[in-house]
């Protein structure tokens, strides 16, 4: 077990009202640039919230390369408007700039980019299936650099689909990276419908085990005392020989109910009536932008 | 013309290996990748100094440059290593969005480019790779021309932060530059002065017009032969300083037409001094099986091609002249 000293600062309602706060921020951004993907943003709200408030160790005076720190990559980074807002409600830059999302000018691209320098940042997505090469290679540079933090990252779970993502999986095992903690983000739809009528992913829980991952499965994926259990697990499971794997059970626009249990909010943005209805259902916590 | 001996044959390749490892001692960051293909690559000294700082990754040259591109978060300066065609063909988008939009300090190093890999075919000669990497923004691409300067530069690209594109190949080819040369990015190298003709060559195509500058003395004709190992960042000051002299000139490469050396010239000289100009490429078809030199003479990548593009372009100089009076 690599990780001993967690401060556990942040309460389980605590995060749950930040996620809120965060779901708010989510559908006024792709509103305001009448573009960009809420279903997804929505779905892992909960657990970048979890992530960033109470069980990852990092630091917002940003560095690149985050020594020393616990470090989170987006491979899916179609749902940036949930990273960005995480980002500068955890402080490391001004909520006000999450008005200017998929604006001329922005920092906030509208894939997670680095050329802008915003910072938290570390490496650009968008063109899937890269995100976990890049977190097993930054995982082997902590190895290298005797750092025992941790290296988080997202995947969607049509992402899957991609040949880079079954690459990385066999590298990760074969070379014992144990200090990666990757999440595929298991909500069963991608752009064009079902990811098992798009294309199946079938039994993903065995494929990741027969690449020899460990594999834990996250039911409630929008509930915060079992992500938080989840995390908690997965991290006493590091520097034990094997990549961890969370596949976590979550349902695309949660908390918004007319974008639940649908693909079609994957990549549409409400208008200002479905914005005041989505508004209406997301307690404002922390204060908008 | 000044006269340029060797005392051996060697591949650049090897001059990569031989580097690599100077460059692991002189940095304890920088790492290697290899895509199974270390004996090629000529990794090995580099695995037996350093074997904590090499990772196998197997036929899986998309993961390769993810790794490359997560190890420099952290600070490690990776140096891939694969033919040149899974370098950049193969993974073009990888190293479009992770290493190039990233500007992560990723070394792709790429054995094997062009026709002289040989026998392999087509399949493996890959001639887009330059064009590839030249237009993405923030890569710097180099194509030395031997084992001494491949050597140098893979010592000096880990000082340059940034990616980069390190091009080599796989035959024995003369080493004729100095042993223990410094190398700079992006700095043209003047190897014969001359008043006729300007030749710009990178990589192998350095040493034909070598010989090409001494069939052209024969001819009459003063070549000014320039090794241009940098192709981008371009060594544009001192491509119009020769031209403004010699008033025509010719490029040489083992690549594409499209997309090389000879169009980046091309670039040069119609936005600033627009002159005659031939290009000495490949002219858009693929290679084949053969042997190195085979295919350099069938797809027209020889001294004697220089010769008469040389030939070629003081004749439309001459035209030009005759025209302008």
């Amino acid at each position: 077990m690599l990780i001993e000293n967690v401060e556990k600062t942040t309460t389980v309602e605590e995060l749950k009202k930040i996620a809120s706060q965060v779901r708010r921020d989510i559908v006024r951004m792709v509103h305001c640039c009448s573009s960009g993907h809420p279903g997804g943003s929505l779905g892992c709200a909960d657990y970048l919230v979890a992530l960033y408030f109470r069980e990852m160790k990092h630091n917002t005076q940003f560095t690149m390369d985050g020594i020393n720190e616990d470090l989170f990559f987006l491979s899916n980074g179609h749902i940036s408007p949930l990273w960005y807002s995480v980002l500068s409600r955890a402080g490391y830059f001004p909520a006000s700039e999450l008005g200017t999302f998929r604006k001329l000018n922005s920092r906030l691209q509208g894939h997670p980019a680095t050329e802008e320098k915003l910072p938290g940042i570390r490496i650009a997505s968008g063109s899937l299936g890269q995100g976990l090469s890049v977190a097993v290679g930054a995982a082997q540079a902590k190895k290298l650099n005797k750092d025992n933090r941790l290296v988080y990252v997202l995947m969607g779970d049509g992402e899957q689909q991609e040949g880079q993502v079954w690459e990385a999986l066999m590298y990760a095992a074969h070379h014992k990276v144990d200090n990666v903690i990757a999440a595929v983000d298991y909500n069963g739809q991608q752009i064009d419908g079902p990811c098992d009528k798009v294309m199946s992913l079938g039994d993903l829980k065995a494929k990741y085990e027969s690449f020899g991952w460990k594999v834990l499965e996250c039911a409630e994926g929008n509930k915060m005392e079992v992500i938080t259990e989840t995390l908690q697990k997965a991290k006493s499971l590091t520097g034990q020989g094997k990549p961890i794997a969370i596949l976590l059970k979550t349902e695309m626009g949660y908390g918004v109910d007319y974008m639940m249990g649908s693909h079609k909010w994957h990549g549409a943005a409400p208008n200002d009536e479905q914005l005041a209805k989505a508004l209406a259902q997301l307690e404002e916590t922390l204060g908008d932008y | 013309m000044k006269k340029f001996t060797f005392e051996e044959k060697i591949d650049t390749r090897s001059g990569f290996g031989v580097g690599l490892v100077e460059a692991g001692r002189l940095n304890s960051n920088v790492v290697a990748l290899c895509a199974d293909l270390i004996g090629s690559l000529k990794m090995g000294d580099f695995i037996k100094e350093f074997p904590d700082r090499f990772f196998q990754v197997g036929i899986a040259e998309a993961n390769m440059i993810g790794l490359a591109a997560g190890l420099t978060i952290g600070g490690k300066i990776p140096y891939t290593g694969t033919f040149a065609n899974f370098s950049t063909g193969r993974v073009f988008d990888q190293i479009r969005q992770s290493v190039s939009y990233s500007e992560k300090n990723v070394k792709i190093c790429a054995s094997h480019a062009g026709l002289t890999l040989g026998e392999d075919g087509a399949t493996h000669q890959i001639l887009e790779d330059i064009g590839m990497m030249k237009m993405l923004p923030h890569m710097v691409v180099i194509n030395p021309c031997d084992f001494n300067q491949t050597k140098a530069a893979t010592i000096a690209i880990a000082n340059h932060y940034g990616p980069v594109y390190l091009r080599f190949g796989r035959p024995a080819v003369p080493n004729f530059t100095p042993k223990d040369q410094k190398f700079e990015i992006g700095k043209a190298l003047l190897l014969n002065e001359g008043a006729d003709v300007s030749i710009f060559a990178t990589g192998h195509m350095v040493w034909e017009a070598i010989k090409a500058g001494e069939i052209l003395e024969q001819k009459g004709i003063d070549a000014e032969i320039i090794n241009i190992h940098t192709i981008k960042p371009l060594d544009t000051a001192a491509i119009l300083k020769s031209v403004q002299k010699t008033k025509c000139a010719v490029s040489a490469e083992e690549h594409q037409v499209s997309g090389g050396l000879g169009e980046s010239i091309a670039q040069v000289l119609s936005r600033n001094y627009p002159l005659p100009l031939e290009i000495v490429a490949v002219n858009d078809s693929f290679g084949e099986s053969g042997t190195p030199d085979q295919l350099m003479e069938k797809y027209g990548l020889t001294a004697n091609d220089i010769v008469k593009a040389a030939m070629k372009v003081v004749e439309r100089k001459a035209a030009m002249k005759t025209l302008s009076v």
